[in-house]
């Protein structure tokens, strides 16, 4: 009697101290005062990293600052933002121009910095747009989306944009196989009718001009995330596929039956050659390219036609696969770049494969077999390491440069630090909950900084204070530097982060731009002063030529606009102070307001409805005398023969 | 003249060339908004900021307590001051080269002259900025006036003003105080050299 008490006493015991436990492991047991200190970034003092998070699903890019995880801007990309004017603005909507006409949003999943010689150069921000493909660059000057490039004879573009180490490419890849070129047939015949693209757009070394060099038509797998050499094994770029089974229904079940799907290796300097020497087929397949002007701070969209499609059955040496376990999610490249770390994420392990051992596999025709014309090598022949996780689920590894792996685990939530060389892991530490992708600043590169770890997580639910059942999604800090992980912050992030990327702020900041030369404006309806502003007629056209200072607009007062007219207000901020914005915004009018930078001219489309007298004003707090910075505009009946005029001052 | 005389007068002449190539007058307004702080300089000939654009960004502050735009063409002395400068340099220089200690008073006095009165007209401008405010400001505060200090420096409103000569001005400053000492040498000293 006396042993079963004890054993019950002991249990209950066990279930306590076990509940003490869970309790701390939850909270993630941070948190003496230091872990503040290590995230505290005094008032007026700056963060020592910019971070770049993808919104996901809000199609946009979040700045955020390290160690602090504040947010300093959301730059608006793929979505519209009513906020800044972006896609409602006449300058804006083009950027948003697509084949299928004018898309207000996209799914943006990873952002990239630019790179020279492997290292990260603070130039531009590439992002991915997964729903309709595209690839967008951020002029890391201005802080604005400069061009997007639509990619076509794609669906699904995940795999994407994943640069080569000099910039030479940024890459695009099809998740979802379609029939290519598009065509109706019955979803029943996938095996026969769909295959994959992947697409090679080249940036140009001075301005990151974007232009679809080529496209590589694949097998119907999907192509799910990539990552290019560097070092040693520079000019490859590797790609993950799942799907291999070419299921297209019930994929969850269907696409997972393989015990073994790919890593594709693309030579792509073999595919430079082989467009040399003429080996492609031109396709007719119209995209969009829509490129911000600088001078004119107007987007053009303009639709290209032509493409080089090299068909990877008749292009000996272009790809190879690398069986790699468990349909794996994330392929990342070490900062030597002589191994290429496969991350099967229905499986405990990491399978890394040797970049050497495949280039000996390659030249020994050390094939498993050939499919779909593509040559399978011999799983023993390239693999050269398998990381024992003890985990469950793995998606992505960085890197920390010294050597260390970490690899994200969504099923086990959870971070797990393992060596390169000996696949031991050497340490684990929680993540709150279920981790998507991590980022160390640096991430991707040869050289990245070992201080922090980010990971953005997909389940949120107790971490913050509850907000409903739509939580923000959550990131947490970890402190790399020594030989254990340290969490040591959590914060809210926008949208849904799939990859964050960051480098030294040192790298970015000095290039800041601070406000953009009003004289070197070339807007066609920009005005230089005061004195230029006007109003003029075209039919029932009517543009504003409107001016904004501190703190008023001319003009202010506008008569002899008409019901049925299209009014465009064409306003320049002409300031020429950091931080001065103005905003403008016109009552009634079925559009947003808009944010007009100093030195910059936005115009916005105002269709008035109704006769009356309605007024304008300035949307930005821009000085003492901003609630003073408004107008009134009169509207007459349609036909009505009230005289256009326009004054400032006058009584 | 003493050889030490024609030295100093020398000194005094060419040390005037400097004010072609640097700023009279520095003028700085300071809060907490403008981290930078913002910067203007007055030349011989000219009024800039720090940067292309601190001219506008003031004339935007001023308006707000209706003090007049400072446009630099408007200005007569920015056209007229280069050549009394180069009047001086090469009166100075006809001085030393001719060697007669009358003719070195004469430069003498007129360079100490024209230095205060130069120094008086700033202030009458500076006194004109601050006074002579458009009565339909926006903001009237009464009786305050805004005219910034000729050294030193002074609250006005939220801003700092800070004044204080630049290398030009130093180098007329250096100039003068040359010239009277060797008034003094020539008359005074001692000595024969």
């Amino acid at each position: 009697m006396k042993t079963i008490l004890y054993s019950i006493a002991a249990v209950v015991m066990m279930a306590v101290v076990a509940g003490c436990g869970n309790d701390n492991g939850k909270k993630g047991a941070i948190t003496s005062s230091g872990a503040a200190d290590e995230v505290y970034v005094a008032p007026g003092e700056h963060d020592e990293f910019y971070e770049f998070f993808s919104g996901g699903f809000s199609g946009q890019v979040s700045v955020v600052g390290l160690p602090s995880g504040r947010l300093f801007r959301r730059i608006p990309v793929f979505s519209v933002d009513a906020e800044k004017g972006w896609g409602f603005d006449e300058e804006t909507k083009p950027m948003l121009n697509t084949t299928h006409g004018f898309i207000p949003w996209d799914d943006a999943h990873h952002p990239k910095l630019s790179q020279t010689n492997g290292e990260i150069d603070g130039k531009w921000l590439f992002i991915n747009g997964n729903n309709t493909p595209r690839i967008a660059k951020i002029d890391l000057t201005t802080f604005e989306t400069a061009e997007i490039i639509e990619i076509p004879n794609s669906a699904g573009n995940h795999s994407s944009p994943y640069l080569t180490m000099n910039t030479e490419y940024v890459v695009a890849g099809t998740r979802f196989s379609v029939p290519i070129p598009q065509k109706d047939v019955s979803i029943k015949t996938y095996k026969e009718n769909f295959q994959g693209m992947i697409s090679f757009i080249s940036v140009a070394p001075e301005d990151g001009d974007m232009e679809l060099a080529f496209q590589i038509l694949m097998p119907g797998y999907d192509y799910d995330l990539a990552s290019s050499g560097k070092g040693p094994s520079h000019g490859w770029t590797f790609f993950t596929t799942y799907n291999t089974e070419k299921g297209a229904t019930m994929k969850e079940a269907t696409a997972s039956q393989n015990d073994k799907d790919f890593i594709a290796a693309i030579n792509w300097k073999k595919a430079e050659e082989y467009i040399k020497e003429g080996k492609f087929e031109e396709w007719t397949s119209p995209y969009c390219n829509n490129e911000m002007d600088e001078s004119t701070h107007m987007a053009k969209s303009t639709v290209k036609n032509k493409v080089k499609v090299l068909n990877v059955t008749n292009c000996p040496g272009l790809v190879y696969f690398l069986p790699t376990p468990k349909s794996p999610h994330g392929v990342d490249v070490d900062p030597t770049g002589k191994y290429i770390v496969g991350c099967g994420k229905l499986s405990a392990d990491l399978t890394v494969h040797s970049f050497d051992k495949m280039m000996e596999a390659i030249k020994n025709k050390d094939y498993e077999t050939t499919v779909d014309g593509v040559p399978v090598l011999k799983y023993e022949s390239v693999v050269t390491g398998v990381v024992k996780s003890g985990g469950l689920g793995p998606l992505h590894t960085e890197f920390d440069g010294d050597g260390n792996a970490y690899t994200s685990f969504f099923i086990s939530s959870e971070v797990v630090k393992w060596k390169i060389g000996t696949w031991e892991v050497v340490d684990r530490i929680p993540s709150y909950y279920s981790i998507g992708h991590l980022s160390i600043p640096g991430g991707g590169s040869m050289k990245p900084w070992r201080k922090y770890l980010v990971s953005m997580n997909k389940i949120t639910k107790d971490r913050y204070l509850p907000t409903g059942p739509e939580l923000a999604h959550s990131a947490q800090l970890y402190d790399i530097t020594g030989d254990k992980m340290r969490l040591l912050l959590d914060f809210p992030t926008d949208g849904e982060p799939h990859y964050a990327q960051g480098c030294a702020a040192e790298l970015i900041k000095p290039n800041s731009k601070k406000f953009f030369k009003l004289e070197e404006n070339k807007h066609p309806y920009a005005v230089k002063s005061e004195a230029e502003a006007r109003v003029e007629r075209k039919g029932n056209e009517v543009h504003v030529y409107m001016s904004s200072i501190r703190s008023h607009f001319a003009p202010d007062n506008i008569e002899g606009i008409r019901v049925g007219d299209k009014v465009y207000w064409h306003v320049t901020n002409l300031e020429q102070d950091w931080d001065t914005p103005h905003g403008f915004a016109m009552m009634g009018a079925q559009n947003s307001e808009t944010l007009i930078m100093p030195g910059v001219t936005k115009t916005l489309l105002w269709e008035p409805k109704v006769p009356g007298v309605f007024p304008f004003y300035c949307t930005d707090f821009c000085s003492a005398l901003h609630q003073e910075m408004q107008g009134y505009v009169r509207v007459s009946p349609s036909g009505s023969n009230t005289e256009l005029k326009w004054w400032l001052g006058e009584d | 003249m003493k050889p030490l005389t024609r030295i100093y007068v020398l000194m005094a002449s060419l040390a005037l060339i400097i004010i072609y190539f640097q700023p009279l007058w520095y003028i700085a307004l300071e809060a907490p908004q403008y981290p930078d702080g913002i910067e203007m300089y007055i030349w011989v000939n000219k009024i800039t900021g720090q940067e292309e654009s601190t001219l506008q960004n003031i004339n935007i502050l001023n308006h707000y307590i209706g003090m007049q735009k400072i446009e630099p063409d408007a200005i007569p002395e920015l056209k007229i001051f280069p050549y009394i400068i180069g009047l001086l340099i090469a009166l100075g220089l006809v001085v030393w080269k001719i060697n007669k200690p009358r003719w070195m008073y004469v430069f003498g006095f007129t360079v100490l002259i024209l230095c205060a009165l130069g120094i008086f007209d700033f202030w009458l401008w500076e006194y004109d900025y601050g006074h002579n405010l458009d009565p339909n400001a926006a903001i009237k505060v009464e009786g305050m006036v805004y005219q910034p200090p000729l050294l030193g420096s002074k609250w006005l409103l939220n801003f700092k003003a800070v004044s204080f000569p630049h290398i030009g001005g130093m180098a007329l400053a250096f100039s003068t105080f040359l010239l009277l000492w060797a008034m003094v040498h020539q008359k005074w000293a001692k000595t024969s050299y």
